[in-house]
């Protein structure tokens, strides 16, 4: 009551104070209308035929679609994690911070970060699927999405082994370590949290990418069967068959798996990362 | 024995002359504190001894610094040198690493596999270090659930884990209470026995109660070094006498 009557004393006070709580709950609200408009729609349609093994213009199964995600989410991550953890380590424990190649080098990811995914679509298809004939495939969408998330692997990386303290690096070198081992014993498990919710995005926006994979991995709906043959991601499955018109109930119960999958990833990763501060800070 | 001899050192951070014409000899197995006020060189100093300042860009060292007779700079592995010079910092800073693991650490990085070893090394370290008893069932657990003194017990412990001759310590209690400080200083006192400690401290009445030998730092220059007490009774330099009678500093 207290609490009304000093507002009512600031009008202005009040009317923050409601109008931030409304964005709050609208923020909520949109999430959910959207979550529940998807289940709606889709949940009718996970039907068992849909899980078949293998795809036809009837059950519109999303079983190759669910592996081949998989499967380029992998690759792509073994394809950037490494090059991306490299990077930022060369960044951070090596490169002279203001040399000319690091501001470069900084250029250089901000920019792929910043740009349009259709645009690495064309890319791969240029480069990858023609000029080097990998055709529309599993290696060739890989290679186009590990471009993509390499920007974000390496800033949070980078930003990672910052927030590691000095402390740790003197103690290690005070112990008649080298370089080396410094970096891969004590900087990179102290970061790994950081570099882990890195990681995390980064699937995320593999899975979730439709224009940069549309015309490199191809829509084949069948389970690929190597590096050179095409597949249709969860995501791709869900535009084409929205594209198409005819099983728009299933493009939303394709969605519901994508999202299913998403919180996965993230609560699976969530708990890696409590794992590892676990063991460091408890 | 003479275990460190410093001649004519001089250092520059940039067109910073932060240590000026330094010329000391350290006996083995004895405990000599730095004292001086803020920014007089006596931590720069310390960190030379095992070449933390290699670590510095812009940071030049003209002079010799002979460690068992050898020159540090010329006839050392930078490793191996910091292996024998084992340091303590400041702020504890064990790893991030249960406690048995932050023991481990320096064996594992000289080559030491053997399980039955390393527990060896590791309990043997933490005895030296007088926190065996307090420690020994929890060696698992991380080392930052430790209390501050603890935690500096463990990072002495580390340090003794790769078995030096030789332990700098850059202000060792400066962040603990005074019981864990007590603990400390008793601890320094102890490994005496087998090390050679060189201590730099803000407190004066702890280089008083440890240290055998004392010398004061002023702006980059080593005003006065002998015994202890005879720093603490009759200092021969005017500037010697403020600073211990707290005058400035």
């Amino acid at each position: 009551m207290n609490e009304l009557k000093a507002y009512l004393k600031r009008p202005l006070s009040l009317l923050l104070r409601v109008a931030v709580t409304a964005a709050a709950i609208l923020t909520v609200v949109v999430l959910i209308f959207l979550i529940l408009y998807i289940l709606i729609n889709g949940i009718p349609y996970m039907k068992p035929s849909l899980f078949a093994l293998e795809y036809n213009s009837e059950n519109v199964s999303v079983v190759p679609s669910i592996i081949s995600t998989l499967y380029l989410v992998g690759l792509s991550l073994l394809l950037a994690v490494p090059f991306g953890i490299g990077c930022a380590i060369y960044l951070t424990e090596y490169a002279k911070p203001t040399s000319r190649f690091v501001r470069v080098i900084r250029v250089t990811t901000e920019t792929l970060s910043g740009i349009p995914s259709i645009i690495y679509g064309l890319f791969g298809m240029i480069f990858f699927v023609t000029a080097l004939h990998f055709g529309y495939s599993i290696l060739a969408g890989a290679l186009t999405a590990a471009i993509m998330i390499l920007p974000l692997i390496i800033r949070t990386t980078e930003e990672a082994i910052k927030s590691v303290p000095d402390l740790y690096r003197e103690a290690s070198y005070g112990l008649g370590a080298g370089k080396l081992r410094t970096i891969f014993r004590v900087v990179l498990p102290s970061a790994m949290p950081g570099i882990l919710s890195g990681i995390i995005l980064a699937i995320g926006r593999v899975i979730g990418e439709t224009a940069a994979l549309l015309y490199t991995a191809g829509t084949v709906a069948k389970i690929p069967d190597g590096l050179f043959s095409g597949g249709r991601t969860l995501a791709l499955h869900m535009y084409v068959l929205s594209g198409e018109g005819l099983h728009m109930g299933e493009a939303f119960a394709t969605g519901i798996i994508l999202l299913a999958l998403v919180v996965l990833v993230n609560f699976a990763t969530g708990r890696i990362v409590k794992r590892f501060t676990a063991k460091g800070l408890q | 024995m003479e275990k460190f001899e410093i001649r004519n050192l001089n250092l520059h951070y940039g067109a910073f002359h932060a240590l000026k014409d330094v010329n000391m000899k350290i006996k083995e197995r004895t405990i000599t504190a730095f004292i001086g006020p803020s920014g007089c060189g006596k931590s720069t100093f310390l960190k030379t001894l095992n070449r933390m300042n290699d670590l510095i860009p812009e940071c030049k060292i003209e002079g010799d610094i002979l460690l068992d007779g050898q020159d540090i700079y010329r006839n050392f592995d930078v490793n191996d040198l910091r292996r024998d010079v084992g340091m303590v910092f400041q702020k504890p800073n064990p790893f991030p690493m249960s406690i048995y693991d932050n023991i481990a650490y320096g064996p594992r990085t000289h080559g030491i596999k053997n399980r039955s070893k390393l527990d060896e090394i590791v309990e043997q370290s933490l005895r030296e270090a007088a926190i065996w008893d307090e420690v020994k069932d929890r060696l698992k657990k991380s080392a930052l659930a430790l209390s501050g003194g603890q935690q500096q017990r463990i990072c002495i412990a580390r340090a003794l884990a790769v078995k030096p001759s030789v332990l700098l310590m850059d202000e060792p209690t400066s962040a603990l209470d005074p019981i864990s400080t007590t603990k400390v200083e008793d601890l320094v006192a102890r490994l005496k026995e087998h090390y050679t400690i060189v201590i730099v401290t803000h407190n004066m009445q702890q280089a008083a109660r440890v240290s055998d030998k004392t010398a004061f730092f002023l702006l980059g220059e080593v005003v006065e070094y002998g015994s202890t007490e005879e720093i603490f009774s009759m200092p021969k330099d005017k500037r010697t006498e403020d600073y211990i009678t707290g005058r400035f500093g």
